[in-house]
């Protein structure tokens, strides 16, 4: 009932807040920031209460919370959620870069403010539904729901272009989500074939015996909604339109976490249901997440748009998440964990920061920027903090991230290692340069604009907290997801030797007698 | 006959006989309001009778008619679609000032044609339910006959709906003269097998294909319905879209998805054929529109391509799935016309883009009703074209038509494109001069809406039970 309550929760206060807006101008604002409260409370919760019993005891079985309804019995469709590890660390990430956006748009946003936050509420619920569906078709439900309002977002509250990129995004990720569809139904069929039990369940479905042709092509589908949206180099030219566009809420929501459900695709789909084919495009795949690194860093230090620069730093940091997902073991696919959460903190807290210098100074052009420094130390410096963040000084989460991430992908591929730790001086480089362009070097104009007032400020403190926090201490995290990533380089191992896969059968037959 | 068939026909003998008093009733008065009244409740009556005439099947009246589960289902989306119209029509009407009660006359008759056509299970039947509906829509779509561009319309439909009849009746001469045999079962069965054809039958074959295609409205027979659908009062463009290619298709499905009609590969290839180039053409096409009516109509190319494809995987699976999707098609297919019917009056019909700018900011009902069904059309979660496109795809995947699936996959990208723009425009900042003048919308039409937008929501969040209904009327094994 919890997971239900986690997904419901923001649909109901979307709704509520949208009628509010009739009341007061502020009421949606409040109502939303309410909801997601709640979600928050109800994430951490969990981890107070459920996570040390499943860390103490691994034979547990993965699910920490299991939910099941029927649906659509006929085609054997049901409401299945539920949530390990991996996606209470990402619920909880949902939630807490949810308030962020919330606390974003109090002064942006003054058009149609009931609407945009139903928009900014179904967002989030599409987005924590990702996280937590085990039915395929509800998967895909979630998946296509979360666009809509994105699209809305993107349209109505956007900047100059932003037609053009709200059509883009949705194209894109429509496309890919529609190609998924058809890899979802391949799935389905040859698994009801060859059991005659027909069935969109995960559970179900996973272990399913496909021919490597079959693999291939199924995992394909997957693959291409899930580059999309992470983004990875060719997929990627939809985000840096979309981010830049974006309002700041909507921004930070898409930086956050939409581009996480790509990597969470890769993790609880593609891997497990495909371990074969995985194993068979993990070089390819190792290498697109390094291109996706150097190229997203190169374009990002040729940018003057202050927005779009720090989208083309999302293609970089996420390239590191593919990398370490392909690198296909604990330690790799630990890292790309941590650095989902830390780019979501990180990334997010810098589209703040260029919502707040856009609202100010009305541009985003980094060219006519300059020396603000003096005018506004605060923002200046929390600016900084997160620039080294992004280029992962230690003492972040970035740091641990893509540290573990190349740890874990020297082991699998060397070359692609060194070329991909390239990409840290790439990101040294960007980093301090926006810093220089903007902050630092000599005032182009007189700045007259007010610093961070308290409720940026208070963001700014919360954001810091998470970031170092993840740096310092990333045990938690850590903790939270090795069980999953376990369980997941267990699988992929499985495929790797066929030989254990009879060992591995009977062992997780073991496991599930004592679920 | 025995009374056991006078029961079964019951369904058709009251909407004929209704016909025959709304025109007396004409005759005693003209009165719209009584008229439409009356036209509505002989709709009632038939669904009631519906429900009688449901303890008889399944039944074979005469050669030509048969009434079974599958044809009571269709009977009954035909009379409720009949019912949305009026309820549309009334309103619109209104703001015309002719003498508008012989619409609901012709309107009747058209349901009526359609109903025959979905029974029909002889060449005689389908051509007279066929022509009955075709005479039927000419009148109507030039009815509101002071408007030079409805009478254009009905012109053009005249035309090409009666080369189309004759395309059709010469393949019905053509297979009778090669089969003897007029009864649809039997010629559908000779189809399926290659190996029976000789060249009158082939030739007859394609006749029938070009004339169902036409009325169908697929690739390469599609040119009038954009100009059709234009040029129809919307109300009546609903009643084309849905019922007019309800009542073809469900002819289809009978007759083709109980044979194994895969089995033949040329009868096969051609419908692959027309279903795949109909998904792109039409999606392609839209794209260039900036008059909604005719976006309609191409993205409703695009749509019965769709059907095709679940059509093609044969068997009774698909004949649910279509069923379903018809289902859906039609909820949001009224849904869009209606809310264009509420918005137009009798200077002109509220159908180019432009007349859309910012109406969420004045109509905010209006404009979400629209905007949920464009998001059906473009199958969108949370609404029934979703759950109905999803229901497609699997009825094509689960007969391996991975080429026809990842078509329609792809070309319905291409569709979101035009969706996409009428909703932006729906939502964009109004124009502070605003073109068209807005009028109040009649209780009965927004009521209308918000059934429409209920059942469009409720089959996409749970649409179990309909899917359970169209297995129960469309059982197993046909």
């Amino acid at each position: 009932m919890t997971l239900i309550l986690l997904i419901a929760i923001p649909l109901i206060g979307g709704i509520l807040s949208w009628l509010s807006a009739r009341i007061h101008p502020r009421a949606p604002f409040w109502i939303s920031l309410t909801a997601l409260s709640a979600d928050l409370v109800l994430a951490i919760s969990i981890w107070t209460n459920r996570l040390p019993t499943l860390i103490s005891d691994r034979l547990q079985g993965q699910w920490i919370i299991d939910f099941r309804h029927a649906w659509i019995p006929q085609l054997g469709i049901g409401i299945h959620l539920a949530l390990d590890g991996l996606s209470l660390i990402l619920v909880t990430l949902t939630a807490f870069i949810g308030i962020v956006a919330v606390v974003s748009s109090w002064s942006e946003i003054r058009e149609r403010i009931g609407f945009f936050h139903v928009n900014l509420m179904f967002i989030i619920a599409g987005i924590l539904g990702v996280f937590l569906s085990l039915d395929l078709f509800l998967f895909y439900f979630f998946w296509e729901l979360m666009l809509v309002p994105m699209y809305f977002l993107i349209s109505i509250w956007g900047h100059e272009n932003r037609v053009y990129a709200s059509m883009k995004f949705f194209i894109f990720t429509q496309a890919g989500g529609l190609l998924m569809l058809v890899s979802i139904l391949g799935l389905y069929f040859i698994h009801g074939r060859s059991t005659g039990i027909y069935t969109f369940d995960y559970l179900q479905l996973l272990g399913t015996a496909l021919s490597t042709q079959e693999g291939l092509w199924l995992m394909a589908g997957f693959a291409v909604a899930f580059a999309v949206k992470l983004p990875a180099v060719p997929f990627h030219t939809w985000l840096a339109d979309a981010h830049t566009e974006a309002p700041t809420a909507g921004s930070i929501i898409l930086a956050g976490l939409l581009l996480k459900t790509g990597a969470y695709g890769f993790l609880r789909f593609v891997l497990p249901l495909f371990p074969e084919a995985s194993s068979i495009i993990a070089l390819p795949a190792m290498i697109v997440g390094t291109v996706s690194i150097l190229y997203g860093a190169a374009l990002a230090f040729a940018q003057t748009d202050f927005k779009r620069m720090i989208a083309y730093t999302s293609v970089s940091h996420m390239g590191f998440v593919l990398l370490g997902i392909f690198a296909m073991n604990e330690l790799a696919l630990q890292g790309a964990v941590m650095q989902i959460v830390a780019h979501g903190i990180s990334t997010g807290m810098l589209f703040f920061i260029a919502g707040a210098l856009q609202e100010r100074i009305h541009t985003r052009d980094m060219s006519i920027m300059g020396g603000m420094w003096s005018t506004a130390p605060r923002m200046g410096a929390v600016a900084l903090l997160f620039a080294a963040a992004s280029l992962g000084l230690p003492g972040m989460g970035n740091f641990v991230g893509e540290f573990l991430v190349l740890l874990g992908s020297w082991q699998a591929n060397a070359v692609t290692t060194v070329i991909a730790g390239t990409g840290l001086i790439g990101a040294t480089a960007y980093a301090v340069w926006m810093m220089h362009t903007t902050f630092f070097s000599v005032a182009k104009s007189e700045w007259k604009f007010p610093d961070f007032s308290v409720r940026e400020m208070a963001v700014a403190a919360v954001m810091i907290a998470a970031i170092v926090a993840t740096g310092l201490y990333p045990q938690p995290v850590l903790d939270a997801s090795a069980d999953s990533m376990h369980r997941l380089q267990k699988i992929i191992q499985g495929a790797q030797y066929p030989a254990d896969r009879a060992d591995q059968k009977a062992a997780s037959a073991v496991t599930e007698g004592n679920r | 006959m025995i009374s056991n068939d006078f029961i079964a026909l019951l369904p058709l003998i009251v909407m004929a006989s209704a016909s025959v008093g709304v025109m007396l009733g004409i005759a005693a008065s003209r009165s719209h309001g009584f008229t439409a009244s009356l036209a509505l409740f002989s709709i009632y009556l038939a669904i009631l009778s519906l429900v009688i005439a449901y303890s008889e099947v399944p039944r074979q009246v005469t050669p030509l008619i048969v009434i079974d589960k599958f044809a009571i289902l269709y009977m009954a989306l035909i009379l409720l679609s009949g019912a949305a119209v009026i309820i549309l029509s009334f309103g619109y009407l209104s703001k015309h000032y002719v003498a508008c009660e012989e619409y609901y006359l012709l309107l009747l008759l058209a349901m009526l044609g359609s109903m025959v056509l979905v029974c029909s299970s002889h060449f005689a039947s389908f051509f007279l339910g066929l022509e009955l509906l075709s005479i039927s829509l000419y009148a109507l779509i030039a009815y509101p006959k002071s408007r030079i561009k409805h009478v254009e319309a009905g012109m053009k439909y005249l035309v090409l709906a009666a080369v189309s009849s004759a395309f059709l009746l010469f393949g019905m001469a053509l297979i009778y003269a090669d089969s003897g045999a007029m009864t649809l079962s039997v010629i559908a069965s000779k189809a399926s097998h290659d190996a029976g054809y000789t060249l009158p039958f082939i030739a007859g074959l394609t006749l029938m294909i070009v004339g169902i295609g036409f009325k169908l409205a697929l690739v390469p027979f599609h040119m009038w319905t954009p100009d059709v659908y234009e040029g129809a009062p919307p109300p009546v463009a609903a009643f084309i879209a849905t019922v007019s290619k309800g009542a073809i298709f469900a002819i289809l499905l009978r007759y083709f998805t109980q044979t194994d009609f895969l089995k033949s590969d040329s009868l096969f290839l051609v419908f692959a054929f027309i279903t795949f180039v109909s998904m792109i053409a039409g999606n392609i096409l839209a794209l260039f529109q900036n008059n909604i009516k005719r976006v309609l109509a191409y993205s409703s190319i695009a749509h019965m391509g769709y059907l095709l494809v679940a059509f093609l995987s044969g068997g009774a699976f698909s004949a649910q799935v279509v069923t379903f999707y018809l289902v859906t098609y039609f909820v949001t297919t009224f849904g869009a016309f209606g809310v264009i019917t509420l918005l137009s009056d009798n200077e002109r019909d509220a159908d180019d883009i432009d007349d859309y700018r910012g109406m969420s900011s004045r109509r905010p009902f209006l404009a979400a009703v629209f905007t949920a069904m464009l998001f059906s059309l473009a199958g969108i979660p949370l609404t029934a074209g979703f759950i109905g496109k999803f229901y497609l795809i699997t009825a094509g995947a689960s007969s391996g038509l991975w080429v026809l699936v990842v078509t329609l996959a792809l070309s319905s990208v291409i569709g979101l494109f035009y969706y996409l723009r009428i909703i932006f425009s729906l939502y964009a900042r109004p124009v502070p001069e605003q073109p068209f003048p807005m009028r109040g919308i009649s209780l009965a039409g927004g009521m209308l809406l918000a059934v429409l937008l209920m059942l469009l929501l409720w089959i996409g969040v749970y649409p179990a039970p309909l899917m359970d209904g169209i297995r129960l009327m469309i059982g197993v094994g046909g």
